[in-house]
């Protein structure tokens, strides 16, 4: 068994009278990208904070790179990287004098232009952080945090306020950190970016862990059913259902003996979206499943 | 990487940002000057009496470095630190293995190389346009004034930066604080010019001292080359500031 890269137990943290994170575990294994998943608000910066040796706990045992961050020094620091929540880099200096400067500050960096090449800034080389991008300057900031060679990453909401097409360009640069075998650390409250990049995800809301696993597994769990959606004689047709490739098979049995297309037809898991919100909002006073929206003119419900 | 070679590094990467950044450059490097060329044309011709009768434009050399010491480091350390701190740049650098005190000489570097070079420029235009002789028989006490000085005003720029809310606030604290001191001191408007008991309340805050004891080290037959007694002040505000930046000083953000 290797050694958990971070390990946390019992890590409580309090402002005052308001307890932001209330005795969590975890633990994160090398080389795996793990999504640390919450609503805005739930502990994830205060808990990565922590991690970072930014912020001193109120109580519970941190280890990181097998180091108590509170203590930890510069050899520690050699070993993380880190891209803040809301930073901007400095808007004078180049994406290569960007490098160049966090370079200097590590004992064996990356060589520059192969960083460069890691976040896809090779067009951008010699432009002004000021002049690039709101994903280019988030894929800079990655590249600064990676130019050290750490072993651990942390990004805390590399994606927050992205138009899609920059949402696109970060992911592919965080799941490529997975090739350098880099253990990533990554908070966010995307359940898609959780769902797209991460190896196990777990969630936090109100200080507490409520549900940990695989991004499958957490769709697994909380799978009540599957919906499969299709046209019928001009109306819409949604089915739910726990066993779907038997619902499916009689559907297209039935439909090919009456010499029928099933229009559009689609099947869909819940997505992590789906629990997500389930997990992390109140509940709501209708059941959620069964709804396909307003335009459904037909609800039937298929009970196994 | 041995901590000089270290700072040196950090040193030529705020030289590089300082020499792009517009406002740094104007406020620290062009008001100066101009202020520096539109006071002697003014005044050019007149005397200032102060020690027995000076020329105008040999007041106003001295008066404008001593401008530009503080511009350079009070003034360039306050704002562009706030600025780092508010984007989350200080954090960031924190958070990697750089030393703090690397981080914060090189700024103090930066704003050394920029002095030096305001004083060389200030001085060739004072010589060359009029005449304004450069005290080559009393440069070690120069530089001992210019250092204390320097000192104090880095200090006290770096602890200022904890009484800035934003980034916005930034050039406006540092201003209202500057600019009525500046004036009260005898930098723009001769002492001789000012009203009785003026210069007795500046004598209270550092720019004045600094300024009275870099003037008298800059023109002979003023004072003493060295002027302990104002270094003195100097030095104790310089000491202030050292306790306040080292108590008070912040890397992280404080708004957003």
């Amino acid at each position: 068994m290797p050694e958990p890269v971070i390990s946390i137990s019992g890590l409580r943290m309090s402002y005052g009278e308001v307890e932001a994170v209330r005795g969590i575990d975890l633990e994160v294994m090398p080389g795996e990208i793990f999504a640390f998943l919450g609503p805005n608000g739930a502990g994830k910066t205060t808990t990565v904070e922590i991690l970072e040796g930014y912020r001193k706990r109120s109580g519970g045992e941190v280890t990181v790179l097998g180091e108590d961050p509170q203590r930890a020094g510069r050899a520690w620091r050699e070993r993380i990287g880190i891209v803040l929540q809301s930073g901007r880099l400095d808007p004078y200096l180049t994406v290569r004098e960007s490098l160049g400067l966090y370079a200097g500050y590590y004992r064996a960096p990356r060589p520059i232009d192969e960083v460069i090449g890691l976040v896809g800034l090779e067009e951008k080389a010699e432009t002004r952080a000021s002049k690039l991008s709101g994903g280019q300057q988030r894929r800079l900031d990655v590249g600064m945090a990676l130019i050290g060679d750490p072993e651990l990453l942390f990004l805390d909401e590399p994606t927050t306020g992205f138009d899609p097409s920059a949402r696109r360009q970060a992911w592919d640069v965080i799941a490529g950190l997975r090739d350098l075998g880099k253990t990533v650390f990554l908070t966010t409250h995307y359940m898609d970016e959780a769902q797209r990049l991460a190896d196990r995800v777990t969630i936090i809301a109100g200080g507490e862990i409520v549900a940990r696993g695989t991004p499958e597994d957490l769709g697994e769990r909380e799978a009540q059913a599957t919906t499969i959606r299709y046209r019928s004689g001009g109306r819409e047709v949604a089915l739910q259902t726990a066993t779907p490739v038997r619902t499916l098979h009689e559907l297209t049995g039935e439909a090919l003996a009456r010499g029928e297309e099933l229009e559009g037809l689609e099947v869909t898991r819940p997505t992590l979206e789906d629990v997500y919100l389930e997990l992390t909002e109140p509940p709501a006073d209708g059941p959620i499943s069964g709804d396909i929206g307003p335009k459904s003119a037909h609800r039937p419900e298929v009970s196994e | 990487m041995s901590a000089l070679t270290l700072v040196g590094h950090q040193l030529r990467y705020d030289q590089k940002a300082f020499w792009r950044n517009p406002a740094a450059v104007f406020f620290t490097v062009m008001f100066p000057v101009v202020v520096f060329l539109i006071l002697a044309v003014v005044f050019d011709g007149s005397t200032v009496n102060v020690d027995g009768g000076i020329e105008a434009t040999t007041y106003y050399v001295p008066a404008i470095m001593a401008l530009s010491v503080i511009s350079a480091t009070m003034q360039t350390l306050a704002m562009t630190l706030v600025i780092a701190r508010e984007d989350g740049r200080l954090k960031r650098g924190r958070g990697t293995p750089l030393p703090a005190w690397v981080f914060i000489a090189g700024r103090i570097g930066n704003s050394i190389v920029v002095t030096v070079l305001m004083l060389a420029l200030l001085a060739a235009i004072g010589g060359v346009l009029y005449s304004v002789p450069f005290p080559w028989e009393r440069l070690p006490e120069m530089l001992v004034t210019l250092a204390i000085g320097a000192a104090c005003f880095c200090c006290l720029g770096i602890a200022l930066t904890a009484a800035i809310p934003s980034q916005d606030a930034a050039a406006a604290i540092v201003n209202a604080l500057l600019l009525p001191l500046y004036f009260l001191s005898g930098i723009f408007i001769p002492e001789d010019e000012l009203p009785g008991g003026v210069i007795d309340f500046a004598n209270h805050f550092p720019v004045r001292p600094f300024f009275e004891a870099f003037f008298q080290s800059y023109v002979p037959g003023t004072g003493p080359a060295i002027a302990w007694h104002e270094l003195l002040v100097v030095g104790i505000w310089g000491v202030a500031g050292l306790l306040l930046a080292i108590r008070f000083f912040r890397w992280t953000p404080r708004s957003g």
